[in-house]
């Protein structure tokens, strides 16, 4: 008998429970298609993500490229022009990597929109030059420790074949310093779409700030933050995925 | 030798140094190195470890920078910065110790790279060339592997016949054996050999003295930076003069 109440009890509170639930789901999420908050913030966010990280590689594969000229070529390069503008590109790119490794993003973000940019009202693009710029400071790091990594070998190979500096980083030296460093640069990325989470910040909806939306509308935090927090679990456990996959093709090619 | 001998010189070395500098002075790799390499000729270059061979070949295609002297390639003084290395490196082949061979790339890839990008060749027939290359060092089975599947002397057959997929007028080799398992150098010793027989023009550092011999039209002695002494290989290894090099000869021979 006693059990059997306890059961009921149990019953009941797992119903009222799962009640519980399907309301909290509906005021959040259905009523008054509160998911779009979602649904827009997170196509913003992959945008904005997408973007930097092209920005990021392109500055980065330059400043990297700047740096390990600069350390590898200094020292045997005849006094001239030439080493001029290369001591100061290099001095210029250490400059920038000191300057935005060494401040909060969310700060670079808040001078990029407030004070640079004050007069644009794009404040999505504003967000992609921040990110990108702020990506390509890591980037360049990542693959400029590729690059060094590659055999001198490597290097005197194409040389002596005939292939000028910048033939030989292109077409032998880029593609296998890239290589070596894909994990490095993947987690660069997860660690990017991550940061455009404070891309709210300067007024973007993005997929953060429209989960804050919400739970600002309803007054309940757990259902839109852990939805969000979900989301993001789900887009980077997809990207691991395609790195990996990634991964073992290129390097079946070499077996 | 050889029974090409029209003796045209085709690198000038004159008077080449390389110093590096220390807190005690300067230290010479290279001290007043002259000599001429003529068409057709196979040059060995011998001597102790630390002696400049290297130094000295890697100068040839200015992997190296000497300090002082001139090389000329071909009439073009290649030292001097007016001269496009770049272009004169196509004509000069080079073969390393450690092959050296692009491991992102298939061994047709790399031997038609250059010839495509450089020489503006046609897939079609920079690969014709490749094959049939590969098919004079018996590897021809081997154009879509990569170089990690290879064996140390299939990776400097095939090194050897990328360098000539450029049509190479020299050919330096820097220690071409010296990485190899005993048994894989005759197969990379033969394909040199074939190489001078068709009349290359070589320039080879070599701990191979066998190889010095038979094949070498003339042999440099080096030491200290310095051409200790020069000769036909019958003088250098029958005959030494210098007491230095009878000293290495015994100990090698």
């Amino acid at each position: 008998m006693y059990n059997f109440i306890l059961a009921n009890r149990v019953a009941l509170d797992l119903n009222s429970w799962f009640a519980k639930i399907k309301d909290e789901f509906y005021i959040n999420f259905i009523a008054e298609d509160r998911y779009m908050y979602l649904v827009k913030g997170l196509w913003m966010t992959l945008r904005i993500t997408f973007f930097a990280v092209l920005l990021g590689i392109a500055l980065g594969v330059i400043a990297a490229i700047v740096r390990s000229t600069h350390d590898k070529t200094i020292k045997e390069m005849r006094p001239g022009l030439a080493k001029g503008l290369l001591i100061f590109f290099n001095a210029i790119v250490k400059l920038y990597l000191t300057v935005i490794r060494g401040t909060p993003v969310v700060v670079q973000l808040m001078i990029m929109y407030y004070i640079i940019f004050a007069s644009s009202t794009n404040a999505m693009l504003v967000a992609v030059l921040a990110f990108g710029i702020n990506s390509g400071a890591y980037v360049a790091e990542i693959i400029r420790s590729g690059i060094m990594s590659i055999d001198n070998g490597q290097f005197e190979a194409g040389r002596s074949l005939g292939f000028n500096y910048i033939q030989t980083m292109y077409y032998i030296v880029i593609p296998q310093a890239l290589k070596n460093v894909l994990p490095a640069l993947a987690n660069e990325f997860i660690v990017l779409i991550k940061e455009t989470s404070v891309s709210g910040y300067v007024g973007i909806m993005d997929l953060t700030r429209g989960g804050d939306v919400i739970r600002s509308r309803t007054f309940v935090a757990f259902m839109p933050l852990f939805a969000v927090a979900a989301i993001y679990l789900i887009i980077v456990v997809i990207f691991s995925k395609l790195v990996t996959v990634m991964e073992r093709r290129l390097r079946n090619s070499e077996r | 030798m050889s029974a090409d001998k029209n003796n045209e010189v085709i690198i000038s070395v004159n008077e080449l140094s390389k110093h590096f500098k220390n807190k005690t002075g300067k230290i010479y790799a290279l001290d007043g190195i002259t000599t001429d390499i003529r068409r057709g000729e196979v040059l060995v270059i011998i001597g102790p470890s630390g002696s400049g061979k290297s130094t000295f070949l890697r100068s040839l295609n200015l992997l190296e920078r000497p300090t002082e002297g001139t090389i000329t390639f071909e009439g073009v003084d290649i030292t001097s910065p007016e001269s496009d290395i770049n272009k004169l490196r196509q004509k000069m082949g080079m073969v390393f110790q450690h092959f050296n061979l692009f491991p992102h790339l298939t061994i047709l890839d790399n031997m038609t790279l250059a010839p495509r990008k450089l020489l503006k060749m046609s897939k079609e027939d920079a690969e014709a060339k490749a094959l049939e290359l590969l098919e004079r060092v018996g590897l021809l089975d081997r154009a879509d592997a990569y170089p990690s599947q290879l064996s140390g002397g299939q990776k400097q057959r095939i090194a050897i016949v990328r360098a000539l997929c450029m049509s190479p007028d020299v050919l330096l080799f820097d220690e071409p054996t010296s990485a190899l398992d005993p048994e894989m150098v005759g197969e990379v010793l033969d394909v040199m050999k074939a190489l001078a027989k068709s009349g290359m023009t070589m320039a080879v550092v070599t701990h191979e003295m066998g190889f010095a011999k038979e094949v070498g039209s003339r042999v440099i002695f080096m030491d200290e930076g310095k051409i200790i002494e020069e000769g036909t290989p019958s003088e250098i290894f029958d005959n030494p003069q210098n007491e230095r090099l009878q000293s290495f000869l015994a100990k090698v021979l």
